[in-house]
Order: structure tokens, then sequence, then C-alpha cells
């Protein structure tokens, strides 16, 4: 077993794994974050995608003990003050879920893009969240909450 | 969130979803979540083969492991050792044999799901193999075949008979093959059994229909109904996969072995495995016309493959037979539907319901009698569209609006989009391309569709809504409590919608849908808005008739309230539908059915094979709006899906065994492959139905598959009988056409 330290949601955790421990499974069960999604456990789906030190990362890709001391954003961390993040708000907003089992790690890859590239063009979205996989949507509006998140952020107070 | 306060928001606007916020902030809590302390993790061992005799089952090595609770085997099942939605065929564990490759055979619970997992494995279990059966059409009609099932091979056999002019000035015939498809739902399998002190089981699952899974746990735990208790856990995605049990029985036996809470996950792996898949399906047609393209016969067999066991293939059956010809106005009919077992994975519900493997094969034939006549796609269609008043092929009037041809019309009247781009980005297989495109070619298609919505056949198709209005901090508030199944649909805020215009109160509570409520019947067939949507609605006027009752002395609707809450339950059933008749299939064996059509416009590099649909176009009649936003998510997810069947989606079988059970190589398609859509969504009320409205989830799936294959066919040149079309279907037959 390995005694490491996850600065998780801004949180230092400190957590007790063998070595081959998948930082996903180390999330839900150790730490009882189940807002990470297991949809595929080989980094097809992206519904695991978390940010360490702000890139998204597949979790069920990655051990536990890799990322230790390293800085980990869930699904639970984009809040801030209990107000949902305005990627958050814009797919509540836009239907950009459906099920809502990939939208953890929609939300996750699409911070960081938004981030990156705050105002996209249409292509860029497409191929900036083309890693992520959902059944229900059709990705029509998913694509608009991205837009929208977009033009969310912009009239955010900096 | 942005939800307007002040107003009530009813049926026809967008209301957002009750269940938004907890799905973007991860609070939302999936089977596969749930957690108890002290808990137990069960796994399941499955067979690996698709047929054997089992002549041993040894568990010691699996119960001396450390941290293993329980091992368990058809020997410990407590009940009826069978379930299934139709027939009771399916063992809860195997019991000497095994028909499928994922048969379940024993059950592990373990402190930990690695522990449970290697506990599975060191199961020894002695298999003696023999032939699998893995050929429909040879389990169906060569009487040498091994029998699958004791019943024999066949599952249901309906014919079709309609007249008796079978000749005709343009005949065109083809066989078309639809490859396996699986719903590939997010959220595997998963939940969690709590043994209760009264020696019964409280169940958490993610489910398409409590009541159901409850009448086939209870008999096989020994136990009765009232003692076994489920309440559904969040669902991520179901399309036809959760409507049969997956570790329902198997969780609640370790639970009440080990007595304490168990809980089960499957993998993705396993998932593949443990639910049912699209029926494959193999189909001759032969449709006779007159020269000038009017429909004079329609003959057809349809051999679906059922697997091992039963599952919904009657139903499925019934729908390809009944649905068979299409919404065509066809005077002579000779259908033959067949499902058959086989030792091939189990087939069942996915959305579509049989109507999809038809559709394929009819809008196929179309195109080929529209050349034949030197037709349009677009024209043939329109001269043979069924309308209301047109008699279907069962002898079933459609006595609804179904404005088939104006619905062409105004598809054919979309604009289209651009020239494809230069970008290589844009073109087929995206940056993945080796050249600059010059094999690149565009084709158009068009996809029409129709399909039943709600059970058919004479089902008891009925839901039940409990509605309350009470005060609650002196404002009056609205609670609806239904069994009915939020799989992601957005059924959670069409309840809500109808309490609100049906009450004039904008604070609705939608309560968790479990089984201390009456069934809400499945979330399936396109069927809850109608009819759980029904049930609130009368629920909701039985509450609003008692309170203006109360009311009528002048009294505030907060005055009436004060003296306690007013409740009242209903049950709501549509229009009864009766068997097709067994010989000629003849009968009104549906309540409601709906129309959507498609237009595809593909790009196709026929040197490479790759396909890339730059744009879906559909109009859709769902007789009334309930909610713009959530309709449109479900047209835009189900013609996702009908583009996966068409171009990537299939479970590969070979001599019974899967080939490829993960996302790595059962593709399902990306936000690169689905292309911007064009909608238009057309309100013409069916007046049988709550508000008029249709359901809308199904019928999408249907028609954009035949499109774009369509429009694959008009890039190439080439028959493409077969869906998914794969690369090689193009690019090996394509290489003359290209050179």
């Amino acid at each position: 077993m390995h005694d490491i330290t996850l600065y998780v949601n801004g949180i230092p955790r400190e957590v007790s794994v063998p070595a081959r421990r998948l930082l996903s499974d180390c999330l839900r069960h150790d730490l009882g974050l189940t807002g990470t999604h297991v949809g595929c456990e080989h980094g097809v789906c992206g519904a695991c995608t978390v940010l360490l030190d702000g890139e998204p990362v597949r979790s069920c890709l990655t051990f536990a003990v890799t990322v230790a001391g390293r800085e980990i954003t869930t699904v639970e961390g984009l809040a801030t003050d209990g107000r949902p993040s305005p990627v958050q708000r814009a797919f509540a907003e836009c239907h950009g879920l459906q099920c809502g089992f990939c939208t953890p790690g929609f939300l996750c890859t699409t911070t960081a893009f938004l981030r990156e590239n705050p105002a996209p063009t249409e292509e860029e979205v497409l191929e900036g969240i083309s890693g992520n996989l959902c059944r229900c949507t059709g990705y029509q509006n998913i694509i608009k909450s991205v837009h929208r998140a977009a033009e969310l952020l912009a009239e955010e107070p900096t | 969130m942005s939800i307007a306060t002040g107003q009530v928001q009813g049926v026809g606007q967008s209301l957002l979803r009750p269940d938004g916020t907890l799905k973007v902030t991860g609070e939302f809590a999936y089977s596969s979540d749930l957690w108890l302390d002290g808990m137990l993790w069960g796994a399941t061992l499955r067979s690996p083969h698709p047929s054997a005799w089992i002549r041993s089952i040894d568990v010691g090595p699996a119960l001396a492991m450390p941290g293993v609770f329980a091992v368990l085997t058809h020997q410990d099942v407590p009940g009826v050792k069978f379930y299934g939605l139709e027939h009771k065929d399916q063992p809860v564990l195997a019991i000497d044999q095994v028909r499928y490759q994922g048969e379940p055979v024993a059950l592990v619970a373990a402190d930990h799901p690695e522990t449970a997992r290697r506990a599975a494995d060191a199961i020894v279990v002695g298999y003696e193999l023999r032939e699998a059966v893995t050929d429909p059409r040879q389990a169906a009609f060569d009487p040498a075949c091994p029998q699958v099932n004791p019943h024999g091979n066949v599952v249901r056999h309906q014919p079709v008979r309609v007249g008796d002019r079978f000749t005709a000035d343009v005949v065109v015939t083809a066989e078309y093959e639809v490859g396996m498809q699986d719903q590939a739902f997010l959220g595997p399998e998963s939940g969690l059994a709590v043994p209760a002190e009264d020696g019964g089981v409280d169940l958490y699952v993610a489910t398409q229909w409590l009541h159901v899974d409850q009448d086939q746990v209870a008999p096989c735990l020994g136990l009765p109904k009232e003692k076994v208790r489920l309440t559904l856990a969040g669902v991520g995605g179901a399309f036809g996969a959760r409507e049969d049990l997956s570790m329902q029985i198997h969780a609640s036996m370790l639970a009440l072995r080990t007595g304490k809470p168990i809980k089960i996950v499957y993998g993705r792996e396993e998932s593949f495995f443990g639910h049912v898949h699209r029926h494959p399906a193999w189909m001759r047609y032969e449709h006779g016309a007159t020269a000038d393209g009017m429909l004079v016969y329609v003959r057809a067999e349809i051999v679906l493959d059922g697997g091992a066991y039963t599952s919904s293939s009657p139903a499925v059956v019934g729908n390809a037979a009944s649905l068979g010809v299409g919404p065509y106005e066809v005077d002579n009919v000779w259908i033959d539907a067949y499902g058959t077992y086989t030792n091939n994975p189990p087939c069942g519900a996915m959305r579509g319901f049989g109507a999809v493997q038809a559709c394929f094969a009819y809008e196929s034939q179309m195109d080929r009698l529209a050349e034949a006549c030197g037709l349009s796609p677009v024209e043939i269609r329109i001269r043979n569209a069924v309308s209301q008043g047109s008699r279907l092929a069962t002898g079933q009037v459609v006595d609804t609006p179904a404005p088939l041809a104006g619905m062409l019309r105004e598809l054919a009247a979309m604009p289209l989009p651009g020239p494809g781009s230069t970008d290589l980005r844009a073109l087929p297989g995206g940056v993945a391309q080796t050249t600059h495109g010059e094999g690149v070619r565009r084709g158009i298609g068009y996809g029409v569709g129709i399909k039943n919505i709600c059970f058919s056949e004479g089902f008891d198709d009925y839901s039940t809504a409990r509605v309350r209005v009470e005060l609650l901090g002196g404002e009056p508030h609205v609670l609806v409590h239904t069994a009915a199944a939020e799989v992601g649909q957005g059924l959670i805020m069409v309840k809500s919608q109808i309490a609100r215009t049906e009450l004039g109160i904008d604070r609705v509570t939608i309560v968790p849908a479990d089984t201390t409520v009456g069934s809400a019947g499945s979330s399936s067939a396109s069927r809850q808005s109608y009819v759980t949507g029904g049930a609130v609605k009368a629920a909701c006027e039985a509450v609003r008739e008692r309170l203006d009752k109360l009311r009528a002395g002048g009294a505030s609707l907060a005055e009436v309230l004060a003296a306690g809450p007013v409740e009242e339950t209903r049950e709501y059933r549509h229009r009864p539908t009766f068997p097709m008749d067994p010989v000629t299939g003849q009968g009104d064996s549906h309540t409601q059915l709906a129309l959507c059509v498609h237009r595809a416009v593909v790009d196709v590099d026929v040197e490479l094979g790759l396909v890339k649909v730059v744009e879906l176009a559909a109009v859709q009649d769902v007789g009334r709006i309930m909610n713009p936003l959530a309709l449109e998510g479900q047209i835009h997810g189900g013609t996702a899906q009908g583009l996966g069947l068409a171009l990537m989606e299939e479970i590969q079988v070979r001599d019974g065994k899967v080939l490829n059970p993960s996302f790595t190589d059962y593709l399902i398609p990306t936000i690169l492959d689905m292309p911007p859509m064009r909608l238009s969504i057309l309100e013409n009320p069916d007046p049988h139905a709550p508000y008029g409205l249709r359901g809308a989830g199904e019928p999408p799936t249907l028609s954009s598959t035949p499109a774009i294959a369509a429009a694959v066919r008009n890039a190439t040149g080439l028959a493409l009988a077969r869906v998914p079309i794969r690369p090689d279907d193009i690019a090996l037959a394509g290489s003359a056409l290209a050179g």
C-alpha cells in the first residue's frame, strides 16, 4: 500500500492505495466522489475525465499513485461557493444532457477547452470535445451548451 | 437556473430538467454510485462457451479465498429457477447446460470488487462442449438442426396474408441484412440489494419497468411480491437494454444469503453480455408495382435471430410483421416473420423494436422500385403514402392524421447543405484521410418510418399516478408519484408540466419512482408521455374536481388545503388493441402510429470506403409538442442511433462468440460522426391521446438508417443491402467504379 496525498478540488486528501488502484476507483470508492463516472474502463468514452493540474485526463487510465501531490478537479469541484460554473449552467440550460452519465466528463473537458480557447469556432468545438461519447443527445444540444458556456464565461466578472 | 418564476411552466414549454442541476454538479446518484457501509460486492461467473453441458462446478477454491462470503449456483436459487419477460425460460443461473456465451453460471459475494472477481475466476466449471446453433435460418427451417429450446427453434411465426394478386409489371427483389446492434447506454448495469428485517429485500436498480422486475424477481427468491420492494436508482440510459433483468435476482440472492447489502456493477465488457441486443435480421423482399410506381403487392420473409432465450422476441416479431410494408398503401401482402432460437447472444428490446429491421428493407425496396419505374425516391413514396383512412397490411385503418405525403414534400423542399469543403477535417475520415478527397462523391437519400406507440396486440397497457396537493410553508404544492422510470428521456419534466397545466400550481415535486405506487408500465415503446402522462393528467383532473367542489362556497385554495391535503390515484389505459390473427395477421394490433421521415446527405470516399454524413434533416409528426427542448433531444438522439446502425455499430458474432465487447471495437457515433440536423416538427393531434400527443422517441431511429444507406448508394452506385455499411463494402466493391 502507498500513502499518498491528492489535492482534490482544492482539499488535501490522504489515502492509502495499492499501486494499481485506478484514479477513477480511488476517487469513487476511497474518496466517495461518485460524480466521476466510469463508462468503459479503457479510455474510450471519456465519462471519467477529470482535470489534472487543469488538463483533462482519463481517470480510468491513470493510477492514483502516479498523481500523488497533484491538483485534481472533479465535477464536484467545478462549482464556486455552491454556484454551478458557467459550463455547468450552460449544459443544464441548453438541455445538453439526458441521462447525464457522460455529463461530468463533458463538463471537465469543456472547462479546460474553453480556458484554452474562450471563443471557439464551430469546428473547434467539435474537435475540442470529440473525445467524449454521449449516447442520448445526438450531440446537438451539447454543441449548443459549449457555445453557451463560452458566452456565460465571457459575461463572468474576472 | 433560469426557470421562470411566477408563471406556470406547463405543457408545450421548454421547462428545464428538474434533475439537471444534480446531473451537472455530480450529485445525481446513479445505480453505480450507491454505497452502504458494510456492503459486499457481487460478481458473476459467465460461460465462455455458446453451447455446452455443465458436468461439474467446484466452488471450493473460490470459497477458500479470504474476503469471500458466499458462492452460489443454481442449486441456491430459493424459488423458481427461471424468469423472463414473455416466457419464463431463462435460468437465473445455468442448470446443467449453457446456451450462450456470457450466460450466468455462478455468483460470488466478497468484501472488495477485485476479490469477488478473482473468486469468480477461481470457480472450476467442467464444460463438455457441443456444437453451437448459430445460423438462424438453419435453426428455424432445417428439421435436422439441434433444438436450442425445448419448444423448438421458432419463437414465433407471424404471417400476414392480404389479397391474392402477386404479379405486377415491375418487380424488384432483394435480400437484406441488419447486423446486431447494441444499446450501448453509458451507465453499465448496476444496483444495490439490501436485506430487510422482514426477510424481504429492498432493491435499488436502474431499470425501465420496476413492476415487471418485481414480478420476475419475487418468485425466484421464493418471496411474496410485497417483500421485494424496488426503488429506481439513477439510470445511465436504457434504449431497451434494461427491459430484461440483469443483476436484480443475483444481487438479491447474495443479499439474502449473506444478510448484507450487495452491490453489483458490471464493467463494459460484462455489460455486452449482461443485456439483450437488437435482433440481427435476414430479410427477403419482393415488391410489385405498376409501371407508374403504384404498389401492387409486397412479399417478405423476415428472420429475426432472438438468440438463446425468448426475452421480448414474440413482440418484436409482431412489429416486424405488422409494420413490414411500411407506411404505404398496398392491397396484396404476403409476409412471414420469424423469431428464432439459436446459441447466439439473446436479443430483445432496442429502440425501434422490430420496426427498425423491416424499415431498412422496405425503404431500400422503395428506392429500387423508384429506379425501376424512373421515379424519384420522394415521388414514389408520395404516390404510395398512407394517409388518414388508409388500411394497413393488418387491416387496421389509420384513424388519426398521417400526413406522410406532405411530410415528404416538406422534407424535399428543405435547403440542401453547400458543397463539401476541401479542409481535411471535413472529408470522410477526417484527419485520418490519406488522400486529398479526389474520390469523394456526394449522395442524397430518403427514409420513411412508421412505429407503433405503446404496447400492442391486446396487452393490458396502463399506468398509475398518485397526485397530492398540500400546503407546504403555506403555499400550495403538488406531489406527483408514479413508478415510471426516468431513463434520461425527460419524463420527469413532462409529468411536472402536466401537473402545472392541470392544477395551475407551479410548485411541483416528482416523487422518486418505486413500487409503493401501482405499475406505470415500461419506459419503452415511446409510451410514457402517452400512458403515464395520461395517468398524471387523470389524477390531476380528479384532484382538481375535488378542489373545485371544496371551493364551491368561494374559499381560497389555501383555505381548503388548510384542512388537509387532497390526493387522488388514477390508472390510465389507452384504447384497447387486439392480437394479430395467427394465420392472416389481421387485427387492430396497434393503438397509435407515428411517422418520421429523414433526408441524409453524405460524402463518400469511394476509394477508401469512408463515409461522412454531411447533414440529416427530419420531419416528424408528434401530435402535440410537450417540451420543445426535450423533444428535439429525443429526435437528435434517436437519429444518431440510426446513424450508428447505418455506418458503424455491430456486435460481431462468430460461432456464437462476441468478437468486440468493448468501446474500442464496438463503435458508437462521436460528435464528429454526427452532422448538424435540420428539424421540422408537426403537430397533428391524435384525439385519442392525452393532449393529442404522439410518442416520439423511436420513430427517428427507424428512418435515419435507410436514409443514410440510400445516400451512400446514391453516392457510390452500389447495391449495399446490409447495414452497417462497412468501409470494405464500398472500397472493395467500389474499386472498379472509382478507377
